[in-house]
């Protein structure tokens, strides 16, 4: 319990020192008012009045003051750094430890005071914290509802603003944000509010729905066609940069769903997923770029089918070699796989078919009855079908006889040799038919770039790809689709942040899996495992290559 | 039964989606006083007109883009205010990769305020980047593109929106050759690049031209930007016997090529040259005291080639972000704002109330106009294609190799110029 | 490649696989066959270019190796892939830097080399081992229980996060390490020229690796180790600490990847947050090449890697007319990968125990 607040400091020292609370406090989340920045610095302090409470016995006193103590300590630690930039030149080693963050830091007081007041405010917003944590759950959750609902907007205004855009909208956007600037205060009011209201009546809501007499299929129904009604809207209501972003979320979906056959359901290990995507993209590209080098100016309609085969041909091919060889010699195997097919495609040997690092240009976007689909938003729809109709075979080869085999094989290969089924066909369709899959999403990738670069498919791209499809919940076609909106989309949106997209992505990988190690939405049958195995029952974890007999 | 009433669903909500986007589709062409055919952006009074960037500012190639959005921002200062507005700078990271280009270019391309763009920082961006804005009417000037067929004159109509204050690479590897074969006296050279578009283009450029001056290109290798063992490579190399390397990539992998070149047997006596990717004081704290003597060449930044004007330039630089330029093309970017601000101020008209209003088109049509527009980098004249740079290509050798001592004409020295 | 000999499907079971794998095999050798008698024949390199492109690989291989000891060691315990391994070597040599770099200002470094470079691999190893292990309380030990694929992706989580972590702490640009002037030249070891620093790359990997061996061969810690590998629960009811060993195998390890950051760095002297990452799939490549979990295989396949690398594309290529073959170096070391596990897929040193369970 001691030990939150130091933990939280030693996390304030970190945020600030690595430039995030700086690069934040460039953001509004009320004009003039509060900085997003200072919104992580006092969230981490009242976070670590909230663990210092939740981890202290006793009565509600005791774990109040625990929390107020943790509070104190993180607000120590705050006005430690503070103190500190003004003494040493902490900047010829932190290369973010600047005049304007310890401005920040200070609150613009003399260092003593400002110490002295961190200490203070440290104790009250721990003390906030552990109220929070102490409190009854439906008080809490509308609260954290409204705070979450304000300080997203607030992330998020550039993309409210782009879809604020059209002059008929001129009065919603001028209530909610200052000109050129932040939002206003009462529009975050009443965005919190309005977030606050929804949490705490929806239970409520629920329950009347079902005293009204919804049934649970109809209300199913009438979710689905929400779904779909959303689905087809967004890019119109989005714009032309939310439907980029559902695309790359689309191609994202197209390789998860095919990863997650190979890795999901039979239990194959690929780190080199990206060759089969680039595999589709060039394949694309080549058969119909009316550049230098096109070599058959067909239509993009034309292209697809036979993509889609040279990817499913290349998955079997490569899928062969690697046969025999399990577990974590197959990760390596398949990576170097990927690799391959990158060096191969970036070549000067191979340039004069494949353009080495110059790439496949011209590459004409596909016509579809004397309509061209340029856009992102006339892609979107491409890319949306194509998912469909994807995790719809994907769906159907799940449910089959081939998808029981594989996973049969999942779980034990020679138990599933055992009962007669032919492990190399089986094997082998699970890394065609997924490379088919990403063979699709290169063939809309390669329309959608318009060109194709070797520098498009790093290792990168395989694994977050499989990071998706396991953040997701492997083996769930859901899942993957739910994995990639929020790996892929997310980050997408926050672009202005570029610069810590990945260090947020790698902490928000490892304290998903921590919260959730079976994924965001499971397949059933996993669920199942993981809490049988968590109940302490004799059945081994499932996995790659049956664990390696660990 | 019911799958196919989902299906038919999802047509209707298609139909639908697509005809009521295809409704708000039509731009209107006449605005205030203005009619254009790309569309006309109306700044109120008062209020900022908007000036977006495209330009690589994070990730392992962020110096590019910020060296330029930095010339940009004196531009800013500078200039202060256009057609009586005051300038708003915004921007998007693109990475340095074809996807990075085109989501930062879509997401410029949406915004209507928008009067004009910078970008983007490599080519490989500006490829799928560029006809995206250009759908848009959003006319955009690159700093630091060089690859030729952005510029091409078979580019084709959907790159009509896009011009350069770069140099073409034609230009650097010419006159990178003819030093060599030239100036040095040299008849054998290798040269090497890293996969990266820029550098093999510009290796090519100068295998070219150092075959047809009449010199014997040994061998052309190529590396990874990653790897560090340079050893096994240059003793390929060594076996053409070669009198110069030419390796025009970038500072990590050019610094371990140079460290480890003197290392390999065959190789002491080879003189080495690079190009502006790694015309850095970064590139002599990777090659350490093995940069001595070597070679660069780069735009000619000495104050004596661009005059006063740069060294006031460095001044403000110094200033505002209390050190020296990060890379090569600041000095360009601070010429596309100012052009693209000129351009504004020639097209721009204003109402009754004192709204401006800003033709598309004619903001296009006015930057490719552009003649003998005194910059700092030279008198830019822009052809039909969209090069507008006026090239002034040096050689450079290192002296010292001590990066505080970094001053591009006196250490590394210029040692020659491209004759015009 | 071989498609002609995907040939009828209705054949039996196992032999168009078969005689597909046999195909590869041929064609492989074939190739490597033909460009080695090209390139010879061509004549391009002298005798003492080949030996120096065996030692530069050699050299190169040292580095993979040292880096492949740690890893082999977390995945003899755990089997698991630590892919934050090369993070771990990064973050010892990138921290480290900040004490190299004033030693080399003050003349120090270049008074007492030795004692400099021992302070300096004492940092790197205390810096890396604490990551290490920080990384396996964080992000590892709530997984044991895990199915085995989720603390793989928490690894990778770890891995960007430290990347990212040091990059917004430290910057993205790189640090160059000062020059050791003891380690300048060229050491004649049997007539034959090595640089000194490579010999020191070699002779640290050496010594590690036997120093890391007679440890768990020899040591009570070291057959704790063995038995947490073999079976967890049951080195438990043995009365073993199966959390403390592992933490053990992790700091040992850490430590270690600090050492070899430390002779990363006077090889190459450019360290930056994002060193780490290729390295450490080289090293797991080798750890995989040699027989994963065993130590005188990482050892092995370290170098062989290297020399792979080196060797490979002039020997290989060179005769085919591929124009810039070492662009393609990557492509062979991972073909040899793939070769090497076809014929043995336990890797060179792997136990054929580990074939089956693994």
């Amino acid at each position: 319990m001691w030990r939150a607040g130091l933990v939280f400091g030693a996390l304030i020292w970190f945020v600030s020192l690595a430039g995030l609370v700086e690069a934040l406090h460039a953001r509004w989340v009320v004009d003039g008012v509060v900085s997003a920045g200072q919104v992580l610095l006092w969230g981490v302090v009242v976070a670590s009045g909230w663990v210092g409470a939740r981890r202290a016995p006793g009565a509600l006193v005791s774990r109040l003051g625990w929390g107020l103590f943790s509070g104190a300590t993180a607000g120590f630690c705050l006005g430690l750094l503070a103190w500190l930039g003004g003494q040493v030149d902490l900047r010829s080693v932190f290369i973010n430890a600047s005049p304007v963050l310890f401005q920040l830091l200070s609150a613009g007081l003399q260092p003593p005071q400002a110490w002295l007041a961190a200490v203070l405010a440290g104790s009250v917003l721990g003390l906030v914290g552990a109220a929070g944590a102490v409190a009854p759950k439906g008080l809490v959750r509308p609260l954290l509802a409204g705070l979450g609902a304000g300080v997203s907007l607030g992330m998020f205004q550039e993309l409210v603003l782009l879809v604020l855009q059209p002059e008929g909208l001129a009065a919603v956007r001028e209530w909610l944000f200052v000109a050129s600037g932040g939002p206003t205060a009462h529009g975050v009011g009443a965005v919190a509010l309005a977030s606050a209201a929804a949490a705490a009546l929806r239970p409520a809501l629920s329950a009347g729905g079902r005293t009204v007499g919804l049934s649970f299929r109809a209300g199913r129904v009438l979710w689905i066609v929400v779904g779909i009604a959303l689905l087809a809207l967004l890019p119109v209501a989005g714009g032309p940069f939310v439907a980029q972003v559902l695309v790359l979320v689309g191609l994202y979906t197209l390789m998860g769903l095919g990863l997650n056959l190979e890795v999901g359901l039979a239990g194959l290990l690929d780190l080199g997923f990206v060759a089969f995507f680039a595999i589709g993209a060039y394949t694309v590209g080549l058969l119909t770029s009316v550049g230098q080098h096109g070599i058959a100016h067909w239509s993009f309609w034309a292209a697809v089918p036979v993509a889609v085969l040279v990817s499913l041909v290349a998955g079997v091919i490569l899928g062969i070699p690697v046969l025999g060889i399990r577990g974590d010699y197959l990760a390596i195997a398949t990576l170097g796989f990927g690799e391959i097919v990158r060096l191969l495609v970036l070549s000067d040997a191979l340039r004069p078919w494949l353009g080495g690092s110059q790439g496949v240009l011209s590459i004409p976007k596909p016509v579809l009855g004397g309509w061209e689909l340029s856009g992102p938003q006339h892609l979107y729809y491409l890319t949306v079908v194509a998912s469909a109709v994807v995790a719809y075979v994907a769906w159907r080869l799940q449910e089959s006889r081939l998808g029981r085999a594989w996973m049969a094989i999942r779980e034990d290969e020679d138990v599933a040799e055992a009962l007669g089924i032919n492990l190399v066909s089986v094997k082998l369709l699970a890394y065609g038919l997924g490379a088919a899959f990403a063979g699709v999403g290169g063939a809309i990738f390669a329309v959608m770039v318009g060109s194709v670069f070797p520098h498009s498919f790093q290792l990168l791209i395989s694994i977050q790809v499989l990071a998706l499809i396991i953040v997701g919940g492997m083996g769930s076609i859901p899942g993957v689709v739910v994995g990639s909106a929020v790996l892929i989309g997310l980050p997408e949106l926050l672009r202005e942040f570029g610069e810590f997209r990945f260090l947020v992505y790698g902490a928000a990988l490892v304290a998903m899996m921590l919260l959730r190690p079976e994924g965001l939405l499971p397949a059933a049958a996993q669920r199942r495992e993981l809490h049988a195995e968590e109940s302490g029952s004799a059945l081994q974890p499932w996995a790659v290559g049956a664990g390696g007999g660990a | 039964m019911r799958k196919t009433r989902v299906i038919w669903a999802v047509l209707v909500a298609m139909v639908v989606a697509v005809t009521s986007w295809a409704a708000t589709y039509a731009a209107p062409v006449r605005m205030g006083p203005v009619t254009d055919e790309w569309g006309v952006v109306r700044v109120a009074r008062g209020q900022p007109i908007t000036i977006a960037y495209w330009l690589v500012v994070a990730g392992p190639d962020a110096s590019l883009g910020v060296d330029s959005r930095r010339g940009i921002e004196i531009a800013i200062d500078d200039k202060k205010t256009v057609a009586g507005h005051p300038i708003r700078l915004i921007g998007e990271d693109s990475g340095c990769n074809a996807e990075g280009g085109t989501t930062a270019a879509t997401k410029l391309a949406a915004n209507r305020q928008i009067v004009a763009a910078i970008g983007s920082s490599c080519s490989s961006e500006a490829v799928p980047g560029a006809p995206i804005l250009c759908k848009q009417g959003i006319v955009t000037v690159s700093p630091s593109n060089t690859a030729p067929k952005l510029t091409d004159p078979k580019r084709g109509p959907e790159y009509a929106c896009y011009l350069r204050t770069a140099h073409n690479d034609l230009v650097q590897g010419r006159a990178a050759a003819q030093f060599a074969y030239h100036q040095l006296g040299v008849r054998r050279a290798a040269t090497i690049h890293d996969g990266s578009p820029y550098a093999e283009g510009l290796a090519n450029v100068f295998a070219d031209v150092f075959k047809r001056l009449g010199g014997t290109i040994t061998s052309q290798e190529a590396i990874q930007p990653t790897d560090t063992d340079m050893r096994p490579v240059l003793t390929r190399i060594a076996a053409g016997r070669p009198q110069l390397i030419y390796y025009p990539i970038f500072i990590a992998a050019g610094g371990h090529i140079t460290r480890q070149a003197k290392e390999v047997s065959g190789l002491e006596n080879v003189k080495l040259m690079s190009a502006d990717g790694t015309f850095s004081p970064d590139f002599w704290k990777a090659a350490g005291e093995a940069a001595r003597g070597m070679y660069h060449s780069s735009p000619d930044l000495s104050v004596e080639a661009l005059g006063p004007k740069y060294q006031q330039f460095l001044d403000k630089h110094q200033k505002k972000y209390g050190e020296k330029p990060l890379s090569a093309f600041h000095a360009h970017a601070y010429d596309a704002a100012m052009m693209i601000f000129t351009a504004i101020e020639k097209v721009a008209r204003k109402d009754a109330q004192g709204n401006t209003y800003i033709g598309r088109k004619a903001l296009r049509d006015a930057l490719f106009a552009t003649r003998n527009f005194p910059g700092i980098t030279g008198t830019l004249t822009c052809n039909p294609y969209g090069d507008c740079a006026d090239p002034k290509i040096a050689v450079y050798q290192t002296i010292s190799a001590d990066p505080a001592k970094w001053s591009p004409g006196v250490d590394p020295k210029k040692i020659w110029s491209m004759k015009r | 490649m071989a498609t002609a000999t995907l040939q009828r499907p209705r054949a039996p079971r196992w032999s168009f696989v078969d005689a597909f794998l046999w195909a590869f095999r041929l064609v492989v050798v074939v190739v490597v066959a033909w460009g080695t008698v090209g390139t010879l024949r061509l004549g391009r390199y002298t005798g003492e270019q080949w030996l120096d492109f065996f030692v530069f690989g050699l050299a190169q291989g040292g580095i993979y190796a040292l880096i492949a000891l740690g890893y082999t060691m977390v995945y003899g315990i755990l089997r698991m892939i630590n892919f934050a391994h090369g993070e771990v070597f990064m973050s010892g040599a990138y921290t480290a830097y900040f004490v190299a770099a004033p030693l080399a200002t003050s003349g120090f470094l270049n008074r007492h080399p030795l004692l400099s470079l021992s302070l300096l691999v004492a940092v790197a190893a205390v810096v890396s081992l604490s990551v290490a292990v920080l990384v396996e309380r964080v992000a590892y030990r709530p997984l044991r229980r895990a199915p085995r694929l989720v603390p793989l992706i928490t690894a990778i989580g770890a891995s960007f996060f430290l990347q990212y972590a040091f990059r917004g702490l430290f910057g993205s640009g790189f640090k160059a390490y000062p020059e050791f002037e003891l380690f300048k030249g060229q050491w004649e070891v049997f007539g034959v020229g090595i640089l000194r620093t490579q010999a020191v790359v070699l002779a640290s990997a050496a010594v590690l690796m036997f120093a890391l061996y007679q440890f768990v061969m020899r040591t009570k810690v070291g057959k704790a180790m063995r038995a947490v590998s073999e079976d967890k629960d049951a080195a438990a009811l043995m009365g073993i600490d199966v959390d403390r060993i592992i933490v053990l195998t992790f700091a040992i390890g850490g430590a270690a990847a600090g050492a070899a950051g430390i002779l990363y760095a006077l090889v190459f002297k450019q360290v930056h947050f994002f060193m780490g990452f290729v390295p450490g799939i080289k090293a797991f490549t080798s750890a995989v090449l040699g027989g994963i979990g065993n130590i005188p295989g990482a050892m092995l396949g370290g170098l062989f890697l290297g020399v792979v690398e080196s060797v490979g594309p002039a020997l290989f290529l060179d005769g085919l007319g591929i124009v810039a073959p070492y662009q393609l170096k990557d492509v062979i070391a991972f073909t040899m990968l793939v070769m090497v596990l076809i014929f043995r897929p336990q890797g060179i040193l792997g136990e054929r125990l580990a074939a089956k369970r693994a």
